[in-house]
């Protein structure tokens, strides 16, 4: 008698949820009358991290506001899951952090504060606990009761990125986060990085600076640049 | 609704701990209110005859000094930004910003107008219905004002913008909130002046934020 074994299933097939992924196809993007750049395409899946490398101009942090939703892509499409970014903004809103060159510290309200006012509008249930872990984890717990105004600029910028520990968000989106930190601050971002990704987490970052994300993917810039097009038929017509 | 309220009570807190917006927009009230009595003698009946519209007047005023600042301090330092990157509905932003600005600057006017009817030599049968209008119109003029202050985001020189563009959209107000007092103190009923003035606030309660944030998306992008 012939007897056929079921299929083997493992235990979390059917639990797993299908992989999300964010990816923009196509992309161009157009500041007053100048093409930055033009037919970009990228893709990021959980636990990946993109750096964006290119000269000043390049479009690194248009790129990055344009995945944050502050700025509407000419042309091309953004998808998570493949559904349409432009489709759910509300939703989209939910899912990342964006640190961007300023570093939105209030002057008159202290560091605990600034923090915890951000954590609360992200959702998180106890903001300030939230907050002060946050800092912690950037290696600068004392100054919580520090006012705004009496802030360095990289005690600034830790505090801005202690918003992306705060509350959660799968994807993250830092423009040059390296700006202003010293060694040891960007030792400490590089682990959290790494343990954003190993829990699934997604990091898109642009940088001048070195730093360590190992396993990353690297997206050029200037090889998007319509300048570059531009340059190539130059040639073709001198071949001519 | 949890954060709407965490951003006005930000605001309410940023407002207090710098005290300047809240004090400024009352004492200009007051001083703009003290020299009419000057300008025009002090004559009692006079002064009575123009109270409600110099203090309509003079609160249009006051109301407009700090618009300005709205948004400004939250475009320059990148809160803006983050600000429409939460939850939170960029309509919401504007209407709890909008909200935390009367609460500082329209509500002190409140507490102010009676006693400067008092130096105006108002009718005391007005005193209800000036302090009932203001407090109909003066979320208005905050209102209005987002529209005007998330226009002018960005431009050079957007105080006087803001005036320039705010201004003519504040008549209906005036005219409204000096005619219900006016109406009272010559002994006519000022329903209908409040009425259309509860009517002006109906439907700028919606429509003004849902502007408002129209105009900062663009500010943003």
């Amino acid at each position: 008698m012939c007897y056929s074994s079921p299929p083997i299933r493992l235990p979390f097939q059917d639990l797993a949820p299908p992989m999300p992924a964010f990816a923009g196809t196509e992309l161009t993007c157009l500041r007053g009358d100048r093409l930055v750049f033009t037919e970009l395409d990228f893709r990021i899946e959980p636990g990946e991290a993109l750096m964006l490398l290119g000269p000043n101009g390049s479009g690194k942090s248009s790129l990055l506001r344009m995945l944050a939703g502050l700025l509407k892509p000419f042309r091309g499409r953004l998808a998570w899951d493949d559904l349409e970014v432009r489709d759910e903004p509300d939703q989209h809103r939910r899912r990342i952090h964006y640190v961007g060159h300023l570093d939105a510290v209030k002057p008159v309200l202290s560091a605990l504060e600034n923090l915890a006012f951000w954590a609360r509008l992200g959702g998180a249930a106890d903001p300030n606990a939230h907050a002060l872990d946050a800092l912690t984890r950037f290696g600068v717990p004392h100054i919580a009761p520090v006012p705004g105004r009496y802030l360095s600029a990289g005690q600034k910028r830790r505090l801005n990125l202690a918003r992306i520990l705060a509350a959660p968000a799968p994807l993250w989106l830092l423009d040059e986060p390296t700006v202003a930190l010293d060694r040891a601050a960007v030792r400490l971002l590089e682990g959290i990085i790494a343990e954003h990704r190993a829990a699934g987490g997604m990091v898109v970052l642009s940088t001048h600076a070195d730093i360590a994300l190992p396993g990353h993917r690297v997206l050029q810039l200037d090889e998007f640049s319509p300048v570059a097009h531009d340059e190539d038929e130059e040639d073709e017509e001198h071949a001519l | 609704m949890n954060r709407f309220l965490a951003l006005v009570g930000r605001d309410l807190h940023l407002a207090l701990r710098q005290g300047s917006d809240a004090t400024i927009a009352v004492m200009f009230f007051v001083l703009c209110v003290v020299l009419f009595p000057f300008g025009v003698g002090p004559e009692p009946n006079i002064l009575a005859r123009i109270a409600a519209g110099v203090i309509w007047v003079a609160a249009l005023l006051a109301s407009l000094l700090s618009l300005e600042r709205l948004f400004q301090n939250d475009y320059e330092d990148g809160s803006l930004e983050l600000l429409s990157l939460t939850a939170l509905p960029l309509e919401a932003v504007v209407l709890a910003k909008t909200l935390a600005h009367w609460l500082v600057t329209g509500v002190p006017l409140l507490v102010a107008a009676p006693l400067l009817a008092v130096l105006l030599n108002m009718e005391a049968g007005g005193f209800g219905v000036l302090v009932l209008t203001l407090a109909i119109g003066t979320p208005i003029l905050s209102l209005i004002g987002s529209i005007g202050a998330a226009l002018t985001l960005g431009a050079r020189r957007g105080g006087v913008l803001i005036s320039l563009l705010i201004l003519p959209l504040y008549i209906p107000v005036l005219i409204f909130g000096a005619g219900a007092i006016d109406a009272a103190v010559t002994g006519l009923t000022p329903r209908p002046h409040l009425l259309l003035l509860a009517g002006i606030l109906a439907g700028c309660l919606p429509l003004a934020p849902w502007a408002g944030a129209a105009a900062l998306r663009q500010a943003l992008e």
